[in-house]
């Protein structure tokens, strides 16, 4: 019976069956041994109708609740305009491979040009690639670049205001790729400096990450730490969440080798988790070190203006047994969303939407210390997320805040909460969630 | 890229005062970030309207080629049909809203996705348990490496630090090795192209990590002797690993847990159908045998016993634990492990089953309708792809570079060219079982054509495309200056 | 086609030493030129580096390939060929003239190790 993904009828098989010689699909598979064929029905489900499709998703989808979103902690509900899943969703794109044939692949080639030069005036650093898997992995691979590039030294050190997710994937790549990790103490939520001076002196640095704001909303004063870096041979690493660099001291002014972090807060929606997209830029003295692919300009025979897959050298496939990274992709359909996204959003739009974020975040911060129930666990500042410490039971809280259709924050600690606004959160939604905590 | 306009980049499109977008009026107390916080120049990003935007990135998709304009018989890409019904459900807001980190009973609907593609690619591979965390294939490879590893230093064994890779395999094999601090061994291929058994002995003893394997292999062909492979190997105390990159035939005909693999990743955007993407987002889900699975990394799904789904994340704070792997921040591309799992709910198990014969059929279809005109190396049945070794007739100089180029002229994507490296000329032909008999036939009269050109007007297919929006790439000059910013296009011109 | 030219040290890694006193200039064959195509990059050691014999210490790139360099002597780098820098395709004009760096030789004994002219000759054509 005909199947609407296959477009073989009987007389094609029969027809194609003579050509090549035998006489049954499975004479095709005559090599196999008969010891590991699988003769059984695979025990999944019927085949279903298109109809039956949506139904059974409707009701998954149904099965989520749907929340007002206060939480962050390294995931943002920022606003997804309408341009972009339409342009992204342009079979042209999403059916295409990776650029490899660069003359029909201009389009691909073109945007992944766009998106290094939008991360690089964002990061304010020289360099970046097409994108790597997240902000988890663009750290870890950061880790693993600054390793390789010191001759001697075998060791990072990473402050444990890093976001403990992206310390686990660090710790991960770290522990096989035989790399060091020490922690830097943190004071009143934020990096010891004294610390990390202490164990710079101590030799054998490699590389420092830090995170900006870090996991605790903390934005650092990275005031002096590269140049303590520098003065060991370590490169600096800041991981920072991209949309709130529209208005942030760059990683680029903070004076880092190495800039990461996830591009998921440039309108990408949260999905569950995924898929993002990390970034990772650098000083262009390190273009070659970088891991990860990368477009460069070039010509056509003809002298037109035209882009490039490039500096392929660098890349596992040629490297095989000698690369520090094997990521032979990017997420290339994320770095077109959100270079759509920058491209609308623009030098004004991107600020205006990081001002919301950030005057939303103080005004909620106020107003829940203004309730009496809350005090702020620590006493720096933050940019749209923050921690609160709740004179009460946070879990019931939270549940309650759920029954109520909102997602109170994210639970970082016994009795500490951390709360995240960006610019979809309304003045009004922001009042219902402090009336509903007063309620409580 | 023939109107001008649209070879531009958005940033020469850019119209200071003009915006593209809008945003709620901020209604809340205006707070000044601080001076000592903030950056001293905006990011020069591009200022355009919206349809100025719409138009820039709807002209750039006409630039490219995607599986829904024309076959792509990208070898080793399984670049299948990705359906749209798949799109449909990814793009769902219900499940596009939800926050990875919301508490359990909040996202049982996607658990549940989760879970049950987790044990429906048990089923389809006959493993004992996945992770569909990894966000692509050499991501998977990496996460399975590790398993292995973790699997032999829990048992105190630290002296497998080796990797056995045949000299067919992917690149991306021995760089994932080298990543996971693994050495790499090569063993030989026969005159057959299949490994050699006789060369793999020697190799075999305890200082050997694993073996692998991708079956079929890269030139398509079938290991058979897997089932000694994979005794030879468990016998020293080693493990088999599966780069399912090549899974697809294998739907319907035989599962790597069935020929003795303990570990493998599969590629969703291969098999399963997801797109692409011009490169990304993949997934690449990494199965083990069942006393591994405490290997796999966390965060993973489970099923409680009164039909509830929970997820199990076991962060570790600050010291490596062997059984706490952590690959990416969350449960990896979820949006694409929707599309997988429309794919196979789609397909089902009376469909699923024909995937791998129909793509068998294909191509070896076009290798028995072409193998007068092109070099084939090695005869003999293929199973999804097999590799020519550039045309027959050598009198000519045009290469397999030339060839590849010249199929654009005619509306298709080019094969993977120069890879397996075991050929000076490799072209590697991978149709998908959803290529019907007649594309095909367009595709062996083109192939067919482009033979005879290169004896009778060798200079036309030397100088291939003529038809593509721009004619071949200088890449050594991309490669000598690299500028690879518009910021970097501006100094450049300066200059 | 490649030349070997005479007077030089070669190494099975396709590297040459141009012995001058106890100075020894490093570089790449010319036969090694031809087999990598146009060279696109040229990664240096710095200045006061330490080289060790079957030690890399660089890697040459062309568009599709990286080779590292691997030093046939033990030595301090006394000079690099800073001009490779801005212009990397002067390896494949002229790869002896433009040698890539240049070691004050700690252990002259270890030119005995590598081959003369005609040997290396020999030795590329049976690779």
């Amino acid at each position: 019976m005909a199947y609407k993904y296959f477009p073989h009828t009987e007389a094609d098989i029969q027809a194609m069956l003579a050509r090549i010689g035998v006489t049954s699909l499975d004479e095709l598979f005559s090599d196999v041994p008969e010891c590991i064929r699988f003769r059984k029905e695979y025990d999944l489900p019927e085949a279903k109708s298109e109809l039956e499709i949506r139904e059974l998703f409707a009701r998954l989808a149904g099965s989520n609740k749907q929340l007002t979103c206060f939480a962050g902690a390294g995931v943002y509900d920022h606003y997804t305009p309408a341009v972009i899943p339409s342009i992204v969703e342009r079979s042209e794109f999403l059916t295409s491979y990776t650029p490899y044939q660069a003359e029909i692949s201009q389009g691909t080639l073109h945007y992944i040009f766009e998106f290094q030069s939008m991360m690089a005036e964002l990061t304010g650093m020289a360099i970046s690639n097409a994108s790597m898997y997240d902000g988890t992995t663009a750290t870890a691979e950061a880790v693993l670049m600054a390793n390789a590039a010191a001759k001697k030294a075998n060791k990072v050190l990473v402050s444990s205001t890093i976001d403990p997710r992206t310390l686990n994937v660090i710790l991960t790549y770290a522990h096989f790729h035989g790399v060091e990790i020490e922690l830097i103490n943190a004071v009143d939520g934020a990096t010891d400096l004294n610390d990390m001076q202490a164990r710079l002196d101590a030799g054998g640095v490699a590389g420092v990450v830090m995170q900006q704001p870090n996991r605790y909303g903390v934005v650092e004063d990275f005031t002096g730490v590269a140049d303590a870096c520098h003065a060991k041979k370590a490169m600096f690493v800041i991981n920072s969440v991209a949309a709130d660099l529209a208005l942030l001291r760059t990683p680029g002014e903070w004076g880092a080798d190495i800039a990461v972090g996830d591009v998921q807060s440039l309108g990408v929606p949260m999905s569950f988790g995924g898929p993002y997209a990390g970034y990772m830029c650098c000083t262009e003295k390190l273009i070659r070190k970088l891991p990860g692919r990368i477009v460069g300009r070039t010509k056509d025979t003809e002298g037109r203006r035209c882009f490039v897959l490039t500096l392929q050298a660098r890349e596992q496939h040629i490297r095989r047994e000698k690369a520090t990274s094997n990521i032979c992709s990017n997420q290339s359909l994320m770095a077109l969303w959100v270079t759509i996204y920058m491209s609308l959003m623009g030098k004004q739009g991107v600020k205006d939407a990081a001002q919301l974020s950030y005057d939303g975040a103080h005004y909620l911060q106020e107003q829940l210390l203004a309730t009496g129930r809350f005090t702020a666990t620590f006493s720096r500042p933050f940019f749209n997320e923050f921690c609160v410490d709740f004179n009460g039971d946070v879990d019931a809280l939270q549940k309650h805040l759920i029954d109520n259709g909102v997602l109170g924050g994210v639970k970082v600690d016994a009795n500490t909460i951390m709360f995240a606004v960006t610019e979809r959160r309304s003045k009004e939604e922001i009042d219902r969630l402090v009336e509903l905590i007063k309620q409580f | 890229m023939n109107n001008k306009l649209y070879g531009n980049l958005i940033f020469e499109l850019s119209h200071p005062g003009t915006c593209g977008y809008s945003l709620p009026n901020n209604r809340f107390p205006h707070h000044e970030v601080p001076a000592e916080m903030r950056r001293a120049n905006d990011a020069e990003l591009p200022e355009c309207d919206e349809m100025t935007v719409v138009r820039h990135y709807t002209n750039h998709s006409a630039n490219n080629f995607g599986v829904n304009n024309g076959f792509y018989p990208l070898g080793s890409c399984t670049m299948k049909y990705n359906p749209v019904i798949n799109e449909e459900v990814a793009m769902m807001p219900q499940f596009q809203n939800l926050h990875p980190l919301q508490p359990d009973y909040t996202c049982q609907g996607a658990l549940e996705v989760y879970y049950n593609l987790q044990k429906a690619l048990c089923e389809l591979t006959g493993l004992a348990e996945f992770t569909i965390n990894p966000c692509a294939g050499a991501h998977g490879e990496l996460t399975g490496l590790m398993a292995i590893r973790s699997y032999h230093q829990a048992r105190g064994d630290h002296k497998r630090v080796k990797v056995i890779v045949p000299d067919s395999a992917h690149g991306t094999n021995p760089a994932s090795a080298a990543v996971c601090g693994l050495e790499i061994v090569e063993v030989k291929s026969t005159a057959n192209g299949l490994v050699d058994v006789e060369d793999l002995k020697p190799l075999l003893g305890d200082d050997i990590a694993a073996m692998m394997m991708t079956n079929p292999n890269t030139l398509g062909l079938f290991e058979k002797e897997i089932p000694e492979i994979a005794e030879l190997v468990h016998a020293c105390g080693g493990l088999m690993y599966y780069d399912g990159a090549n899974l697809n035939p294998m739907l319907g005909a035989s599962r790597p847990g069935d020929m003795g693999f303990d570990v493998m990743h599969i590629n969703l955007h291969k098999t399963f159908s997801t797109p692409h993407g011009g490169g990304g987002p993949g997934s690449g889900p990494v199965g083990v045998r069942a006393d591994m699975v405490q290997f796999l990394p966390k965060p993973t799904v489970k099923k409680l016993d009164d039909g509830s789904f929970t997820l199990v994340n076991d962060l570790q704070d600050g010291t490596y634990d062997v059984t706490r792997n952590h690959i990416g921040a969350f449960l990896g591309n979820f949006a694409v492990i929707l599309r997988a799992y429309t794919y196979i709910l789609t397909l089902g198990r009376e469909n699923i089953k024909m995937v791998g014969p129909l793509a068998t059929l294909n191509a070896n279809y076009i290798k028995e309708s072409l193998k007068d005109v092109y070099e084939l190396p090695i005869p003999g049945v293929c199973k999804h792809e097999f590799v020519f070794d550039g045309l027959k007739d050598k009198s000519t100089d045009v290469t397999t570079m030339d060839v590849a180029k010249r199929l654009l002229d005619y509306g298709y994507h080019a094969p993977t060219i120069y890879f397996p490296l075991l050929f000076h000329q490799s072209l590697m032909i991978e149709p998908t079982e959803n290529e019907s008999k007649q594309t095909i036939d367009g595709f062996i009269e083109v192939m067919r054509k482009i033979a005879d050109e290169a004896k009778n007007t060798p200079e036309l297919v030397k100088t291939a495309p003529h038809n593509a929006p721009i004619t071949r790439v200088d890449d050594v000059l991309a490669a000598m200056h690299p500028i690879t910013t518009y910021r970097m296009i501006v100094n450049d011109d300066k200059q | 086609m490649a030349t070997f030219q005479e007077g030089l040290y070669y190494s099975e890694t396709h590297e040459y030493v141009k012995v001058e006193g106890n100075v020894a200039y490093i570089g790449i064959s010319d036969y090694a030129q031809h087999a990598l195509g146009t060279v696109v990059y040229v990664d240096m050691p710095e200045v006061d580096d330490e080289v060790e014999a079957g030690e890399e210490f660089g890697a040459v790139e062309s568009v599709k390939a990286a080779s590292d360099l691997i030093s046939p002597v033990s030595g301090t780098v006394v000079e690099i060929n800073e001009a490779l820098e801005d212009e990397p395709g002067l390896v494949n004009k002229d790869a002896f003239a433009n040698w890539i760096i240049k070691v004050e030789l700690s252990d002259p004994s270890q030119l005995d190790n590598l081959m003369d002219a005609k040997a290396y000759e020999e030795f590329c054509a049976n690779e």
